[in-house]
């Protein structure tokens, strides 16, 4: 069984949606005893850093994520939800869990503009990962392959060693940052077509090591 | 670098699509789950649908049409058409879609962009802007008025000063339609989508008036837009949408082209 982690956090039934389409079975709960029963764990999310992470300390999360992390089983992030894995995000000057040392920055907005003229913030839309360490879910990524982003925020992780995956938008971000058996996308893998759903299906068969 | 996005756009009314052109004569061409699948299947980036359902005691088909739509298809959609008050939103969010659009109701309340953007986030918020040519006056400065209506009840807000404030009420895109061009088939409005897209920094999807793929080539290039939306040209199969990226992708426009 696949946890879903609720924490009020836009819409997790299009996650829940997507593992279902390709054939495993997920809840979507904010029980700490269900969490640490599930097999994998999904910490999706849209929003802000500053709700999330308030809805995440209420509910008692915060050491259900940390202690499914130390267990060793699979993580996955997705967007608000790999943020809120590092130490500290600039978004409402919030502190984070800390799973991944670093900080969560902002686009700015003006510097983007000088690289590439009229560049909108949320950098909204298909864009490439750039891969820079191997990982299995990654394992069917192509060149030309592209992932649906919405975010005027990235992970920037402190070693270079978690680093995955890194996009181009003015600047290169990093897109898709593990450590361990935490992996975490800054794109939406349920809202990305054919090739999300792959990184999905190889979410759900990653043993890490 | 982020692709431009490709947009086909479906109006339902009673759970069943339309095309309209000039928004009257709509007729039924189908069944919006299936043109959704045909259409994530065929390389769309997203999906719109507006709910033209007149009566309210109907609606709830839309949200069991966006509920059927997200167990289908796997890229971002969003609704517009009928929604007037957070609870709308909140329904439509809940069934599955990615987006909600606000137009006339945001004109009359804008604190529902607000409101919704508080809410949902402001990823979630699109204000649908239906804009006509009017000339600059000095209570239009920009030329371009809003309307409602399907373009017959003129407001008296200035199109560039409504896409502002939008912008600071917390709105996370511009779906900008010009009521000129729209089902014309004779190419976007140009000037307007490039004097509105260079003047917030939130995307803007062009909307009205696309008939051949030069079309959006020139509004994702000299419009400045950032998506477009696309309805007729690929409905009645005069274009496909892998069609129309390979012409933008050989004249430099980026595009997605695997999916």
């Amino acid at each position: 069984m696949i946890a879903i982690i609720d924490y009020d956090a836009g819409n997790l039934t299009s996650v829940a949606r997507a593992v279902t389409h390709i054939g495993f079975k997920c809840i979507i709960t904010n029980d700490t005893k269900e969490i640490g029963k599930a097999e994998r764990i999904i910490f999706p999310g849209v929003g802000a850093a500053g709700s999330a992470m308030e809805s995440i300390k209420r509910l008692g999360l915060d050491e259900a994520i940390k202690e499914a992390f130390s267990s060793g089983k699979p993580i996955l992030g997705i967007c608000i939800g790999t943020q809120v894995i590092m130490d500290y995000s600039e978004e409402n000057d919030t502190k984070c869990l800390g799973i991944i040392a670093g900080k969560v920055l902002s686009f700015k907005f003006d510097a983007i503009r000088e690289n590439g003229a009229g560049l909108k913030i949320p950098h909204m839309g298909w864009n490439r990962i750039i891969l820079r360490k191997r990982h299995f879910i990654l394992s069917d990524l192509k060149e030309e392959d592209e992932f649906y982003f919405v975010h005027g925020y990235y992970p920037a992780p402190d070693d270079p060693a978690h680093l995955i995956g890194t996009t181009d938008y003015g600047i290169s971000f990093p897109s898709v940052i593990g450590y361990k058996n935490i992996i975490a996308t800054q794109f939406h893998p349920e809202k990305s077509g054919r090739q999300g759903l792959a990184i999905l299906k190889n979410f759900c068969a990653w043993k890490p090591c | 670098m982020l692709s431009k996005r490709i947009i086909p756009c479906f109006d339902v009314r009673d759970g069943k699509t339309t095309k309209g052109i000039k928004f009257k004569d709509n007729v039924d061409i189908g069944d919006p789950v299936e043109m959704a699948r045909f259409y994530y299947e065929a390389g769309a980036d997203e999906i719109v649908f507006y709910d033209i359902t007149a009566s309210s005691d109907k609606r709830d088909i839309m949200i069991d049409v966006v509920r059927r739509v997200a167990e289908t298809i796997f890229i971002p959609f969003s609704v517009g058409g009928g929604i007037r008050t957070i609870e709308d939103m909140r329904k439509v969010l809940l069934a599955g879609a990615e987006k909600v659009s606000v137009n006339s109701a945001a004109v009359k309340n804008p604190e529902i962009i607000s409101k919704g953007a508080e809410a949902f986030g402001n990823q979630c918020i699109v204000l649908g802007m239906d804009v006509k040519y009017v000339g600059k006056s000095e209570k239009i400065p920009s030329g371009y008025e809003i309307v409602i209506n399907g373009g017959r009840t003129f407001m008296g807000i200035d199109a560039l000063k409504w896409a502002i404030d939008a912008e600071k009420l917390g709105a996370g895109e511009i779906c900008l339609n010009s009521i000129d061009a729209d089902g014309t088939c004779e190419g976007y409005a140009l000037n307007l989508t490039s004097l509105i897209s260079e003047n917030v920094g939130i995307p803007v999807i062009a909307s009205g008036g696309a008939g051949k793929p030069e079309h959006l080539y020139d509004v994702l290039t000299k419009g400045k837009a950032d998506a477009a939306l696309i309805a007729s040209m690929v409905h009645y199969g005069t274009y496909s949408i892998s069609g129309i990226k390979s012409y933008l992708d050989k004249n430099g426009v980026k595009v997605r082209k695997s999916w």
